[in-house]
Formats: structure tokens, sequence, C-alpha cells
């Protein structure tokens, strides 16, 4: 009797915990710390890329040409969405992605590199053309309305938000550099505070060269 | 008679140190605290912000706080911190920097920086901008930075 008794507190008091966990969860996710931004575009980090062949968006180049995501196959590719107006992360990346393609040399002729703007209200193609030309000339900028790059977002799941600040603005954002094959499928990211050795070691497999011991 | 002789060197002795102290060329140092190799990459134009980099010794007995930046070529200058979590990189002021006794401070791309904003110039390669650091306790260094490229990884070597 006594025994039984104790086992149903046990399964009510566990069950109750169970519900109470579920709730914390729930809240957790919707209302607490968990939850996504309201600005926030694209999915978490645990989502990568889809292949190229299933997006589905059009962006407009440094040159003013129309660019869809199957222009993209046949060739790896590099991909970093960033702004202009970014004074740190972008540059510092721009300026890695521009001394790896000096070091891969003719090894990485085949590499196609894309910035993808965040922020099309100040960043023109014009705007654009001026920006990642000083980096190197084989990185080329896309911008379009904010319904494409917000498409583009969506489907390389990078997640991007407008933060006023001091009377302007900046732009958090994904500031991985996305890694994709020549099929068009995801193949990993190279991020800001990654060593130049380890960075030139995923390109050169990303390229398919067996690197040289 | 003795009065005059012994006032005239020293006249001249508070004037010459009040010269040094305004006609002194900028000092990177004060009470053990050191800034070294700054630098800042170009601009392009004078809308986008800029970072400055460098990096304070703290060789003092000290702690000292980093609070504050200023500089002629830009209308606002605030130290910045880039945080990067699940790989979605968010900036933003960094409030007081501790110095600790002892420690070194890198002001370095991905971290932190002096973040430029409403540049009144463009930048350019080759030029130095005098950027002057505020410390809580060692007061003002100023220090000249050499803007690198646009494409520059760190400090002239």
């Amino acid at each position: 009797m006594k025994g039984a008794r104790r086992r149903i507190a046990v399964v009510a008091s566990s069950a109750a915990l169970a519900v109470s966990a579920a709730i914390f969860a729930g809240w957790w996710q919707v209302d607490g710390p968990g939850a996504p931004s309201a600005l926030t575009v694209g999915g978490g980090a645990e989502k990568i890329p889809l292949p190229l062949s299933a997006m589905d968006f059009e962006l407009t180049d440094h040159r003013g040409r129309a660019v869809r995501p199957s222009d993209w196959i046949g060739r790896p590719i590099l991909v970093f969405f960033g702004f202009t107006y970014c004074p740190d992360v972008c540059p510092t990346t721009l300026t890695n992605i521009a001394a790896w393609l000096d070091d891969l040399g003719e090894d990485g002729r085949q590499l196609n590199v894309a910035f993808v703007s965040v922020d099309p209200e100040r960043d023109t193609p014009e705007a654009l053309a001026d920006y990642v030309s000083a980096f190197h000339p084989r990185i080329v900028g896309h911008t379009g309305t904010p319904e494409q790059i917000a498409g583009a977002a969506r489907d390389f799941r990078v997640a991007y938000a407008k933060i006023q600040a001091r009377g302007n603005y900046t732009m958090d954002h994904t500031a991985l550099v996305f890694l994709m094959d020549r099929t068009g499928r995801f193949s990993g990211t190279i991020d800001i505070h990654e060593d130049r050795h380890s960075a030139l070691s995923k390109l050169r497999r990303l390229l398919g060269i067996t690197p040289i011991e | 008679m003795i009065r005059n002789a012994s006032g005239l060197p020293l006249l001249a002795a508070v004037l010459s140190a009040l010269a040094i102290l305004v006609v002194a060329p900028p000092c990177a140092a004060a009470d053990g605290l050191r800034v070294e190799n700054p630098w800042a990459r170009a601009s392009v134009g004078t809308a986008r912000p800029i970072a400055a980099y460098l990096t304070i010794h703290n060789a003092g007995r000290n702690d000292d706080v980093l609070i504050g930046v200023e500089t002629p070529v830009a209308g606002m200058a605030e130290v910045h911190k880039i945080e990067t979590k699940d790989g979605i990189a968010s900036m933003g002021p960094a409030g007081p920097v501790a110095v600790p006794a002892g420690a070194s401070v890198r002001l370095a791309p991905g971290g932190l920086h002096a973040m430029l904003m409403s540049l009144k110039r463009p930048l350019k390669e080759g030029s130095a901008f005098s950027l002057t650091l505020v410390f809580e306790k060692a007061g003002r260094i100023e220090v000249s930075v050499p803007v690198q490229g646009i494409g520059a990884k760190g400090p002239p070597q």
C-alpha cells in the first residue's frame, strides 16, 4: 500500500516535471532567450545552404547583370554575405579572400567569388563596383531588391538584421564564407578567425587539388 | 640682485618646459602605457566608417581603462567590438575597455577596433592621421595612424 502510493507520487511528480520542462522549452524557443530575432531571416546555425540547383532567387551583379544561382554551377564558388559600410568583418574577409586567390594562383583560376550585400538600401551596383574591385578583380559584388536579398539569404540559411545606431544603422549578418563545389553542393565554411593554412587546405580540397606533401 | 640672477634661469626653465609640453611630438607612451603598431585601411569615400587598429601595452603597476578615442578626421569615434555567435557577426560600442597591469590589449580585425564614423575627408593610402586614446588614469595618448591599402592585413612592416 505504502509502496504503491509512493509509486503514484513518483509518477505524478515526474509527469509534473515533464510538463514544466515542456512549458519551459516552449517559452525558451518562443519568448525566451532561444527565440529567433524578429528581424532575422533564414534559418538557424545548424542549417546548411541548399544546393545551388534548389535555390531560387535573382540578384544583380556590380556590372548590372542579372545572376541566378544556376549560373554558379559548373565552377566552385565562395559566397560571402556582407555590406560595404562594414568597417571590420567584411574588409577583413574580402582581404583574406583576395590573399587566398593570390596564394592559389593558377590553381585557383576556376574559383568564382560572390560577395552578396545584405544592405541593398546603400549598396547599389555602382557602390559595390567601387568597393569589391579595391580588394580583388575576381570578386563579384551582388545586390538586389530587399525581397531578392531575402530570397538569397533564405536559400543560404543566412541571418541578417538592421541595427539602428546613432542616427545611422549597421547590419548584423552571418559572416561565414560558404564553399560550394562545382556541382553546386555545399562543401563547408571558412570563418574570419581561421588561419591561412586551414583556409587554403579547404580551398584546395574544394578545387580537387591534391596537396603536395 | 641674487634674486634676479636666480630668477631668470628659473623663468627660462619654466618657459622651456612649457614649450616642450606644447610642441612635443605625438607621444605614444604615458604612465607605463605604450601604444604600438597603429594602422587603418584606406577608405572608399567618406560615408563608410573605418576601423583603426593598434596594441596597448600596460607595463605599469596600475590597471587602467580605455574610455574613449578621438580624432580630427571623423565626426565621431568610438571603440567598437565585434561579437560572433553561431557564425553571425554583430558590432556595437565596446564600452570601457580594461587594460590590466602587465597585460596587452589588441585592437585587431574581428575583435576590438576604433570605429571612425562620418569621415571629414577620405583616408588615402600612404597618408596618416592623429588618433588620441583616452585612458581613465594615464590620460590622453596620441598616436599617428598610417593609412594602409584597402586590402591590408596589418600594420606597415
